[in-house]
């Protein structure tokens, strides 16, 4: 690999020659990065001044300027406070039931038997399906309480029809979203356990290790940093679930899976009050922040390592 | 020539994992499976799909049969829903899907490639830093920029039009090509674009004749992968359009359908999702590169 990691010798000429030379290298990159800039800083700039402006489309009053007004109700807003606790609650239990199906799955998809491709293929389709088409599906053929299968089965086992989106909205939800990205966990951790050195596992044979020693003092270290990443990778992408919460409860029962996403949108295409909903975006980012810090560092620490190979 | 061919069976063997003899032999016996294993991945896998697997089925079914209250597995099979799942406009949001996805899908990988090159085979100045820019933005939240984006949509008149759901998806889409196609770039021996340098070929040519073939695969990979995310994107889709939209707005109409139309609704989602889930299989070896932004192989 490191042959293809250096860069192409440039003969140095004349001072001019050499910005030449830079701009003709950066040309490539600019209309792509111009446009990234543009489409996500813009109006990322504009949440922040919006949130600071008193801006509700129903009373039909002037946009004026609210200073911390909007995130002075946010505080006080018990919903909001509400839909921060389902967005932990729903990323966090999404993500360790992915990271723990996915792993078990890739510890055995990761060994050769007769129609493993298949396997393979058949567990990873969750992930492809379009999710709102799931969502609708599941609605009627798995959560409702008369004609569900989920229904018939707590009823098989004396529980009576759970009516799911009703009575266990936030379980009903999150399972869901686990069954969609458990997928994405096998594919990231059987990656992992594929790049695992050949070597160690072997000395590891020949001196006799168990199963279980091999994976608690070789595998699991080496799969350290793929399970970091495919965590931090899920939760930033399960902290912004709407589709399945949009289509199954509306975010109820009295807001109960109402997550952060969720209460944006209700805030700024239910109520039209485009300030509140703002800030509630901004406290959304904040939150997101503090899990991509983490997931950047982590990727960037994986990629050096890559290069240096 | 053969300065190249060379260095080849040089980094082949360094890699050491091809060569001939017993270690081979050693680690297949190794990677093959217990009986027990064999069983738990072949459940497991089951178990994913089997919520597929039940859509499949109901879509088959009559709506009495669908509605019972015991899943009913033996039932005659009908077509009927098949038949309507392509009314009520169905054709006219499936195309919008194919031209949001086809369109951006292009624009995307025209941007994305000359992008990845200056980012990898000719790389600038900060190269690193420019890629880490481009992933933070797959990480900032779509909630947080929802409410301009749709004001200056409004200005500029584009809500509820095919052209503002093509941006958007160019947005979700263009940092993941890059990622994508800056992986496979990177696997282009240096010597190769040397060698072709040094028969005179311009940077043109060069990626025209050499680059390009050689990460074909790469770049199909990249384009169905792309595809996919916009053929299921939704929140967009829901805060920008109304009636101009694509196949998740057409779904979201049988919400109020209601329980009496399961097996309806599982034949439109079996049909919405096909086209997906083949383009996903297509390109399930290169997903983990696209998804972890080409860290990993």
């Amino acid at each position: 690999m490191t042959s293809t990691m250096q860069p192409v010798p440039v003969p140095v000429v004349s001072r001019q020659a050499g910005m030449r030379e830079r701009w003709t290298r950066r040309g490539p990159l600019l209309p792509a990065l111009v446009f990234t800039i543009v489409l996500t800083q813009i109006p990322f700039l504009l949440t922040i001044f919006y949130s600071f402006q008193n801006w509700n489309l129903l009373n039909g009053t002037p946009r004026t300027f609210a200073g911390l007004d909007n995130f002075r109700s946010t505080v006080s807003d018990d919903v909001f406070w509400k839909s921060i606790w389902n967005t932990l609650v729903l990323t966090g239990v999404s993500t360790i039931a992915c990271l723990a199906l996915g792993l078990l799955l890739a510890l055995t998809l990761q060994k050769r038997f007769p129609g493993r491709g298949v396997a393979r293929t058949l567990a990873i389709t969750p992930f492809f399906v379009m999710p709102v088409a799931v969502a609708l599906f599941w609605r009627s053929a798995v959560f409702d309480p008369s004609f569900g299968i989920l229904g018939w089965m707590t009823d098989l086992i004396g529980l009576g029809r759970v009516n799911w989106l009703s009575e266990q909205p936030m379980t009903a939800i999150i399972l869901i979203t686990a069954w969609r990205w458990t997928p994405f966990a096998m594919l990231v951790l059987l990656a992992g356990l594929q790049a695992m050195p050949d070597d160690q596992l072997e000395a590891a044979e020949v001196d006799g290790a168990r199963w279980r020693q091999q994976f608690r003092y070789l595998m699991l270290p080496h799969l350290r940093p793929f399970i970091e990443l495919s965590a931090l990778l899920l939760s930033m992408n399960i902290i912004q679930t709407f589709g399945e919460i949009a289509l199954l409860t509306a975010g109820g029962p009295a807001y109960a899976t109402t997550n952060i996403t969720y209460y944006v949108y209700l805030r700024a295409f239910n109520a039209f009050d485009f300030g509140t909903a703002s800030a509630y975006g901004l406290v959304a980012l904040v939150l997101t922040i503090a899990l991509a810090m983490p997931a950047l560092r982590l990727l960037s620490g994986i990629f050096q390592a890559e290069g240096r190979r | 020539m053969s300065t190249v061919e060379i260095s080849r069976t040089a980094t082949r063997s360094g890699r050491g994992t091809t060569g001939p003899g017993k270690p081979v032999q050693r680690r297949r016996d190794r990677d093959r499976a217990s009986f027990g294993t064999a069983v738990l991945g072949w459940g497991g896998s089951l178990l994913l799909f089997s919520p597929v697997a039940y859509m499949l089925l109901k879509s088959f079914q009559t709506e009495t049969d669908a509605a019972s209250p015991t899943p009913k597995l033996i039932f005659t099979p009908t077509l009927e829903h098949y038949r309507g799942a392509f009314g009520q406009g169905f054709w006219a949001y499936a195309g919008n899907s194919i031209a949001v996805a086809v369109i951006s899908t292009i624009i995307v990988l025209v941007l994305a490639l000359p992008a990845a090159y200056s980012l990898s085979v000719r790389p600038i100045a900060k190269a690193q830093d420019v890629l880490f820019f481009f992933i933070s933005t797959k990480m900032m939240p779509v909630a947080a920029g929802i409410v301009p984006i749709y004001i200056i949509a409004q200005e500029l008149n584009l809500l509820n039009t095919l052209p503002l759901l093509i941006i958007m998806h160019l947005g979700l889409n263009l940092p993941l090509a890059v990622w994508m196609l800056r992986s496979f770039l990177q696997e282009i021996p240096i010597d190769i674009l040397e060698a072709a340098a040094m028969d005179g070929a311009s940077r043109t040519r060069t990626m025209w004749t050499i680059i390009l073939p050689l990460i074909r695969p790469g770049l199909w990979s990249t384009a169905l992968l792309c595809c996919v995310f916009s053929w299921n994107e939704y929140f967009y889709a829901v805060n920008l359009t109304t009636t101009t939209s694509t196949l998740p707005l057409f779904m979201q109409k049988f919400l109020s359908f209601g329980e009496l139309y399961t097996a309806q609704v599982a034949a439109v989602a079996t049909v919405v999702s096909i086209p997906v889930v083949i383009l996903g299989w297509l390109c399930q070896r290169s997903l983990v590169r696209g998804l972890l932004f080409g860290a990993v192989k």
